[in-house]
């Protein structure tokens, strides 16, 4: 027995004492291995009586058995250890910066309000339609039933083009109204569509740009009345302004192009220049509608007595301003990227009417 | 157009105060976009009685008054000259809105040389009530103490101001203002009619009308012995509250008139006059010294009035200096007429002369005005400037309207959705003084002569809505339509969407920039064209309509960059131009950087530049569902281009889909914005709309089992093959198999003879079932022959 105990004193001194990972393996080879002490030991099993081999089995698996756990409690202690070893080399400053990335832009605050529009519009059975900003006199006005040489005309101040079809000059659209000729034009009511554009006016001052935003939204369908111009429109300053109680006003005015005709107040409250819709008892004027005139109708092939519907228009740059509170116009075309950090949108955030607008 | 309430009292009845009538207005269609109630603006000044006025001990011109004011006895400093014990004078409390300083008065009181002051009198400049700031006002007779200042001074007057729609010129005159706010219910409408003026003995004056299509009635008279002084206060008072300078009684009544009745007239001193007064088109080389001061071309387009000396006025525009009363006339001539209205438009678009009378006429005159206007103007000079008047010389006439219009009165729900009772229709038809024949369904109307704006049933539909009042309109949300139609501008739509929101995930701020751009600019990106050159441009840098929108993109960012903003990323999507047609615009999304050098501790990373712009563009295509490699990849396609740094993608030879690089040294100089800018310009109609799939359900996903084999190679070529070639024909080699191919080095220099390039590459197998040595070995024969023959290179050893 003495074997086994001078075996086990020394191999576990060794094992103890193994300062590296190679090391620990030439003590287990040399105990544990082919050649090893413990396995010479064993080898002399086969050699002894019975009763010697039933006392002597047991002892030597054993002790083979207390080697190996020590071996492996080592060995684990010298990885931990060079492990440790190896992270405390691998020490990095994370307060330095990180590679240089382009960081996250921003959407254009105007570009963003038409999506919200288009989103709610698009919950009401709208779709987009479009046309050119280049438009030709029949379009823009004749067609939407300005007479030529009407003054309603001037109220527009056009924009024309040095060159034009027969002896009129080729206009820069002064509303997105011509798509609503070009839609009748071309498709059969039902029609329920919504026109987002630029459109350009000659005026340039506080309140004024020389190109600016609309949303367009024309409905011909059987029996829509205005009414239902009136709830459509409701809805989507409701929706829009994202607030529960906006109230609403409509008060009889003047387009060419719609009889009735009427504006669109909300109430709100201005204070400091801030305005804030849902409060107050200021009105805001936020777009112009009617019901399609029958001239435009005629106009554009349909029958006023058999078709009939509503258009509405409104500026999206004003829009956002209130909703968003923008105080000036003019920062929206000058690509100033600190103003388009600030009052830019996330790419992240689109807008739905199920998920939120803004 | 503005006017008060008082003068609104002369043609209607009402108990409403100024904020009923300011709803009724709203109600009828009349925009209010100004109300002055001098009550209101004044209502915190009151009047108050000096009792005391002792000179300041530090200041030679303060005093110290002990004043009697609503709010007690306070000591007021005062500086005016004319502060003095026992006048009456208007006090202000602390902490008032001075109008006329633009501030308000300190909440506590104020020390002024040592001495508190608790309030002000004010004078009438700070009140904003007149010019006079010598002194504080000094009010004549007696005046309790607190009485509201407005009442006492006697501006009691509220002054409207509100929007007239173009459809509406009977609105220009208050008598139409009032009829209106009659029939909405404000009160009952004075019809006010006129009298016939006196007058005795023919009209000297001859009246001839040469082109009755441009004037086809006048009515005249003469006023023989008028004193022309000032007009009456109460007229000058209406005058200066709508907005006009008073200068003498005769002017003075035509402006009233204009005012009041929407009816412009033109008054001639008679004495200047020679011969007939005709009323005819102009003739080339004729013009005018108008009014205004300016002379003026006439055209044979214009309609003048003309007598023996030449031309003296542009009918329904201007008059003439030449025949133009003074304070010596005493003789006047008085026109009362009917110009056409487009005539009068175009006259006053050429002369660019922006009248009261112009603005009338264009817009429609009532033509039954011509004989009243006259004689209420004769009435009115009579009264204020003496004098005898001859009878009224009335030639020509303008035929009245024939034709009614037919109202069907179930339109009024057809197409509002109101439910009105006939009898409350014609209520306020009769109110509006339409004549009305009722056939059952159908009823038809005759219009009162001062309405334009009235041809067809819809027309009567808004009346009546309109006066029944919006707010009575039922509110009924839109019924959502059966199965929604889809469109391509909505896919294109979505495809903005998209893009906008990639690029900005990529570190690009959006720009909306104009869509105009400097002709001059514009040369620089292509050919331009009068087509697209603005005849009337707002400023002259913005003449032109965009071919691109890389200028207005890199002018912007050196602009943030001339304010210290660095690497500048700027994006937008919208539309360029190629002509002026209807298919000739494009939505594009370009994209701009200008890079400046950046610094890192790791080393300095590599600048943005050509590669880094057709990265942010393939990630572009890749987010809208169009991978790169699609495209056929050639030199760029435009000439605002760096030629040596720049490419294009396309479909086919002649769709260009994106051109990309740097942007043309010189082109940078012409803009003034500092190089290098590295961009592209990805034209969203050029690219292919994906078929929408008539099912949502994705095919079987077809996963290859089998490890993909991969395979370098190194060629030598010529210098100037494209890497680019040497990749198109490896993957041409064998299209089933090959998936990939990714250059990973291009080399020139020591061990690649001059004027070759050494380029290597890796091929992805990626093998649909197990290959076998040889024929890996046969795919790569393939590849080697393919770039060899395609290219001309060798493969490496």
């Amino acid at each position: 027995m003495s074997d086994i105990t001078s075996i086990e004193q020394e191999a576990l001194a060794a094992i103890h004492g193994a300062a590296s990972l190679e090391a620990l393996d030439a003590v287990r080879v040399s105990e544990l291995g082919k050649k090893g002490r413990v396995s010479g030991l064993m080898g002399t099993l086969g050699a002894m009586s019975p009763e010697e081999r039933k006392e002597k089995g047991p002892a030597l698996n054993a002790l083979k058995g207390r080697i190996e756990d020590a071996v492996r409690a080592r060995k684990g202690a010298l990885e931990a250890k060079a492990l440790e070893a190896q992270l405390a080399r691998e020490k990095i400053d994370l307060t330095l910066p990180a590679a240089p990335s382009a960081g996250e832009g921003a959407l254009h605050p105007v570009m963003q309000v038409f999506e919200e529009i288009a989103a709610i519009f698009g919950d009401m059975g709208f779709r987009v339609a479009e046309g050119p900003d280049i438009e030709d006199d029949w379009h823009n006005f004749t067609a939407l039933n300005f007479p030529e040489g009407h003054p309603a005309r001037e109220t527009h101040d056009t924009f024309f083009l040095k060159q034009g079809q027969g002896n009129l000059p080729k206009v820069l659209r002064t509303h997105t109204s011509p798509v609503q000729v070009r839609t009748m034009m071309t498709e059969k009511p039902p029609i329920r569509i919504l026109v987002p554009g630029r459109v350009f006016r000659n005026d340039w001052d506080a309140t004024h740009t020389p190109m600016f935003h609309q949303v367009e939204g024309l409905v011909i369908e059987e029996g829509i009345h205005m009414g239902h111009l009136k709830g459509c429109l409701v809805d989507f300053v409701k929706a829009f302004f994202e607030v529960d109680n906006v109230t609403a006003r409509f008060r009889p005015h003047f387009f060419p192009f719609t009889e009735p005709s009427a504006e669109m107040d909300v109430q709100c409250q201005r204070s400091g220049g801030v305005v804030e819709v849902g409060k107050g008892t200021d009105w805001l004027e936020v777009l112009g509608c009617g019901m399609v005139h029958p001239n435009v109708l005629r106009n554009c092939g349909l029958d006023p007595a058999v078709h009939q519907g509503f258009a509405f228009g409104m500026g999206v740059d004003r829009l956002a301003m209130l909703k968003y509170g923008m105080p000036d116009l003019r920062p929206y075309f000058e690509a100033d990227p600190q103003w388009t950090r600030h009052y830019g949108f996330s790419p992240w955030l689109t807008p739905s009417v199920s998920g939120g607008l803004s | 157009m503005k006017f008060t309430l008082s003068w609104l009292n002369d043609h209607l009845v009402t108990k409403a105060s100024l904020d009923d009538i300011l709803g009724y207005m709203g109600k009828a269609g009349l925009e209010v976009e100004h109300v002055i109630d001098p009550r209101k603006a004044l209502a915190a000044f009151t009047v108050c009685k000096v009792l005391e006025a002792e000179p300041h001990p530090q200041a030679d011109k303060l005093r110290v008054c002990k004043v009697e004011t609503i709010d007690g006895v306070k000591q007021i400093v005062c500086g005016a000259p004319n502060a003095r014990a026992g006048m009456t004078a208007i006090y202000a409390p602390l902490g008032t809105w001075i109008p006329g300083l633009g501030m308000a008065l300190d909440k506590k009181p104020r020390a002024i040389r040592g001495i508190d002051s608790h309030g002000m009198m004010c004078s009438s400049r700070e009140l904003e009530l007149g010019d006079d700031h010598d002194g504080i006002i000094d009010l004549d007779g007696e005046y309790m103490v607190g009485m509201p200042a407005a009442e006492a001074m006697g501006f009691t007057d509220a002054v409207i101001d509100f929007e007239v729609t173009p459809n509406r010129p009977d609105w220009l005159g208050v008598q139409g203002i009032a009829r209106d706010l009659a029939a909405a219910g404000a009160g009952r409408f004075l019809r006010n009619d006129v009298k016939k003026a006196p007058g005795s003995g023919e009209c000297p004056v001859e009246i001839k009308l040469e082109a009755p299509e441009a004037c086809p009635m006048f009515a005249g008279a003469l006023i023989r012995g008028v004193t022309n002084g000032p007009s009456p206060d109460w007229m000058q008072a209406r005058l200066i509250a709508a907005g006009l300078q008073p200068r003498s009684l005769l002017v003075d009544v035509t402006n009233y008139i204009s005012l009041d009745r929407a009816r412009p007239l033109h008054v001639y001193d008679a004495a200047k006059l020679t011969g007939a007064v005709v009323a005819r088109l102009g003739k080339t080389g004729e013009s005018l010294e108008a009014l205004d001061g300016k002379t003026y071309k006439v055209s044979e387009d214009m309609c003048v009035i003309a007598d023996g000396s030449g031309v003296i006025g542009l009918g329904g525009v201007m008059g003439g200096q030449s025949t133009a009363v003074s304070a010596d006339t005493t003789d006047v001539f008085i026109e009362s007429a009917w110009f056409d209205p487009l005539r009068t438009a175009r006259t006053g678009r050429t002369t660019g002369i922006h009248s009261d009378a112009r603005y009338r006429f264009e817009r429609g005159v009532d033509p039954q005005s011509c004989v009243d206007g006259l004689n209420l103007a004769i009435a009115l000079i009579l009264e204020y400037g003496g004098g005898a008047a001859t009878k009224g010389r009335i030639v020509g006439s303008i035929p009245a309207r024939l034709n009614k219009v037919t109202f069907y009165h179930g339109d009024v729900e057809r197409l509002t959705g109101l439910v009105v009772k006939p009898a409350e229709m014609k209520r306020i038809l009769k109110d509006l003084e339409f004549d009305i024949e009722d056939a059952g369904d159908a009823w038809y109307l005759m219009p009162p002569s001062h309405r334009f704006d009235i041809d067809r049933s819809a027309d009567i539909v808004e009346e009546i809505a309109r006066l029944v009042g919006y707010d009575q309109l039922p509110t009924t949300s839109l019924p959502m339509p059966e199965g929604l139609k889809q469109s391509v501008a909505a896919a294109r739509q979505s495809r903005v969407s998209i893009a906008r929101r990639a690029m900005a995930a990529r570190g690009f701020l959006e720009a909306v920039t104009w869509s105009f751009m400097a002709r001059e600019h514009a040369a620089l990106f292509g050919k331009v064209e009068d087509a697209l050159t603005v005849a009337n441009p707002v400023a002259s840098e913005l003449n032109y309509m965009r071919p691109t929108a890389l200028g207005n993109l890199a002018q912007a960012a050196q602009r943030a960059a001339n304010r210290g903003e660095r690497s500048i990323r700027l994006f937008e999507a919208g539309p360029i131009y190629l002509g002026d047609g209807p298919k000739d615009q494009r939505t594009v999304i370009a994209g701009l950087v200008q890079p400046s050098p950046q610094r890192h501790w790791q080393g300095t990373p590599q600048p943005y530049d050509a590669f880094a712009a057709k990265a942010d563009l393939f990630a572009l295509l890749a987010a809208l569902g169009q991978p790169g490699d699609k495209f056929q990849i050639g030199a760029a396609t435009q000439p605002h281009w760096h030629p040596g740094q720049s490419a294009s993608l396309k479909l086919g030879p002649k769709m260009t889909v994106a051109n990309f690089g740097a942007l043309h040294p010189a082109v940078l100089k012409a803009l003034d914005v500092d190089g290098p800018v590295y961009a592209f310009e990805l034209n969203l109609n050029a690219l292919p709309v994906m078929k929408a799939k008539s099912t949502k359900t994705k095919p079987v996903l077809e996963r290859a089992d089998l490890t993909p084999i991969r395979r370098d190679f190194a060629f030598v070529v010529d210098a100037d093959v494209p890497a680019g070639e040497l990749a198109r024909h490896a993957l041409g080699a064998d299209k089933q198999l090959i998936s990939k191919v990714d250059v990973f080095d291009v080399y020139q220099g020591q061990g690649v003879a001059e004027g070759k390039k050494s380029v290597a590459f890796e091929i992805t197998l990626q093998p649909r079932e197990a290959l076998k040595d040889d024929q890996i070995q046969a795919i790569m024969d393939r590849v080697i022959a393919s770039v060899s023959k395609g290219t001309g290179g060798v493969l490496r050893g």
